[in-house]
């Protein structure tokens, strides 16, 4: 049986009129790499600052390994974070920025430096600790904010959308040797981001954050597969949301329905539906949209409402593709994948 | 019509200028550095170096004359003369005084209006520590003459704890200098204050550090640089002072006071002291070069 690492009952907090944080229940396992995901607002940053002891719940309660913490200082709980835009002390060398939790925390001179060094090379930056963070590269100063705030070896990391500021390709190095220091170092990481992908890619679990509310929570594969509601399904990847007469239609039922466009398959319209579980439906390319490795067709059903369907472009090229717009198709997929939303 | 002609072709010269001068960087750059270089090098580095040069001359002590020969008699006195070392050491100790009393004060002012204060109050606080900058310098220091009188406001004030005023002297001195030079302090403070990232002190309070901690570890630390560039404004503004001393400061004399008791009958010898808060002020700011606060003025 895995150990809690946080949990939080009824968690509210305003500013002034707007309600950031409006009820929020969650428990996050030992050892997890968690991560909350919502739009800008929906409240996941504001959650990550009241763990982290920088705002204080208007109601609810806030437990630390079954510890409360709800009304404690920062510096009373043990938790670290590493911040958006880093936070790096200018006026320290790297080795004094990672060395500053152990040294507020009277750890001798000593002994801190062997783990100021040991952290900054977990996080593969040996030889970098007498620089000052103004000469570093932004993934440079991202890693000695994670090594400062790992440093401590605290319970719970918490992580405010540390990736955000950093290019594509070194955000998805990053990703990756984020992941790996987290196995490596088991400290369950809390992960503040609005990127889906990232939050897909990284997490154990995932809760996902609308309107000061957790819509959702599951692994990865819930949240994309099974989305509990219209807004997760659309948050979260692309998708098809039908609903009313047009859901009624096509999937045969009434109520509200998802379908994920890389599950349906693009036929010619004389074509047959070969297997009795899937589902088919004709219509017109309204537009054809080139990805380099995929191909986004937007159809115009015949009996109205349109689907977006995805295929990879296994045999087909660009001019291809293109010869489709305004042809008639067939689109088939099988008839689990028109996931059912809880109205 | 014939107008309409006349202005494009106007237009078209200035354009013209316009482009070539565009196209010459050198004249450029000559041209809008002429007139303020001659201003520099002729009247202040010009007027610097008559100064250091009279201060090697001498006088005919019958006549009060000056006599142009090459001596370092002037600094050979200023240096063995008791009351020249004493009045000096004083000027350096009033400038210090007032430059510490200032950051004490000018700290915690500063805090409030950077940080504490409401955002939609701090500029009415910034511009309400400038205001005393627009009123007469004499104006502020006779103000203070009449407070540090004998009865004033001070007395009164003190009085009911069975103490008086400091009266008129060295203490007075001091006091209305820091009154005065206050506001240049305050400013770079509130400046380094304001732009102090918050998220600093939460990452320092976050890595357990208690708010004292951060305030040695964080928050002096990175204001210090501005704290040393309020000094230059403090320092150097009381080293050459001496309309307060004779205001408020009794029988005191600063350096200035000697210079202007010596420029009618040793004009070398007022041109040797008035080189001392010159060389004392390079002195300071090559000493504060080092906290990197001539890069925050």
């Amino acid at each position: 049986m895995e150990g809690i690492a946080i949990r939080l009952q009824n968690l509210r907090k305003s500013f002034g009129e707007t309600t950031a944080v409006a009820g929020v229940d969650l428990e996050i396992r030992d050892g997890e790499f968690f991560s909350m995901l919502g739009p800008s607002g929906s409240g996941k940053t504001t959650v990550l600052r009241l763990l982290a002891g920088f705002e204080t719940p208007d109601q609810g309660r806030i437990e630390l390994a079954g510890q409360e913490v709800t009304g404690l200082a920062p510096f009373e709980r043990d938790v670290h974070t590493v911040f958006q835009d880093y936070a790096l002390f200018p006026h320290m060398t790297v080795e004094q920025n990672v060395a500053y939790g152990l040294k507020v925390r009277k750890v001798p001179k000593a002994e801190r430096l062997v783990r100021a060094r040991k952290a900054l090379a977990e996080v593969r930056l040996e030889g970098y600790g007498q620089r000052r963070p103004a000469q570093l590269s932004g993934g440079q100063r991202q890693r000695v904010a994670l090594a400062r705030a790992l440093v401590g070896r605290p319970r719970v990391l918490l992580l405010d959308e540390p990736l955000g500021a950093l290019d594509l390709k070194l955000r998805e190095q990053m990703q990756v040797e984020l992941k790996a220091i987290q196995r490596e170092v088991g400290i369950t990481f809390v992960f503040v981001t609005h990127d889906q992908e990232e939050a897909l890619t990284m997490s154990d679990r995932i809760a996902v954050f609308d309107q000061g509310r957790i819509a959702q929570v599951g692994t990865p594969a819930e949240i994309y597969e099974r989305p509990a509601t219209p807004f997760v399904a659309s948050f979260v990847g692309t998708s098809n949301l039908l609903d009313g007469e047009v859901a009624h239609r096509i999937v045969g039922a009434p109520g509200t329905y998802n379908i994920r466009p890389e599950k349906i398959r693009v036929l010619k319209e004389s074509a047959e539906a070969d297997e009795p579980e899937h589902a088919t439906a004709t219509g017109t390319v309204a537009e054809v949209v080139y990805l380099g490795d995929a191909t986004r067709f937007l159809v115009d059903l015949d009996g109205g409402g349109r689907l977006t369907a995805l295929q990879q472009n296994l045999e087909t090229s660009s001019e291809d593709v293109a010869a489709y717009r305004g042809t008639r198709v067939r689109l088939t997929w099988h008839r689990r994948h028109a996931v059912r939303l809880p109205s | 019509m014939a107008t309409d002609v006349t202005t494009a072709a106007g237009r078209g010269t200035v354009r013209r200028l316009a482009g070539s001068l565009h196209r010459r960087p050198r004249l450029r750059l000559t041209l809008l550095l002429t007139a303020p270089l001659l201003w520099l090098a002729v009247l202040y580095l010009g007027s610097l170096a008559v100064l250091f040069v009279s201060a090697f001359w001498t006088t005919n002590s019958f006549t009060s004359q000056v006599v142009k020969v090459w001596s370092t008699d002037n600094f050979h006195e200023l240096f063995t003369t008791p009351v020249f070392r004493q009045v000096i050491l004083r000027s350096v100790g009033v400038a210090l005084a007032v430059t510490v009393l200032c950051a004490v004060i000018a700290f915690p002012v500063a805090f409030y209006t950077a940080r504490v204060a409401r955002p939609r109050w701090r500029p009415l606080l910034v511009v309400a520590i400038l205001t005393p900058l627009w009123a007469s310098y004499l104006v502020k220091v006779y103000a203070w003459r009449l407070i540090l009188s004998e009865g004033g406001l001070a007395d009164w004030m003190l009085a009911p704890f069975g103490l008086s005023g400091p009266g008129f002297g060295l203490p007075a001195t001091v006091l209305t200098l820091t009154y005065l030079w206050l506001p240049y302090m305050i400013l770079p403070i509130h400046t380094a204050l304001e732009q102090l990232p918050a998220n600093l002190l939460d990452a320092s309070a976050d890595l357990g550090a208690r708010a004292g901690r951060t305030f040695r570890s964080v928050v002096l630390p990175m204001v210090l640089p501005s704290v040393a560039a309020g000094s230059v404004f403090t320092f150097s503004l009381s080293l050459g002072d001496y309309i307060t001393v004779q205001i408020v400061g009794g029988k005191t004399q600063l350096i200035g006071n000697l210079v202007y008791s010596n420029i009618e009958l040793n004009l070398p010898m007022a041109a040797a002291l008035g080189t001392v808060p010159v060389v004392v002020i390079v002195l300071y700011l090559l000493a504060i070069r080092r906290t990197g606060a001539l890069n925050s003025l």
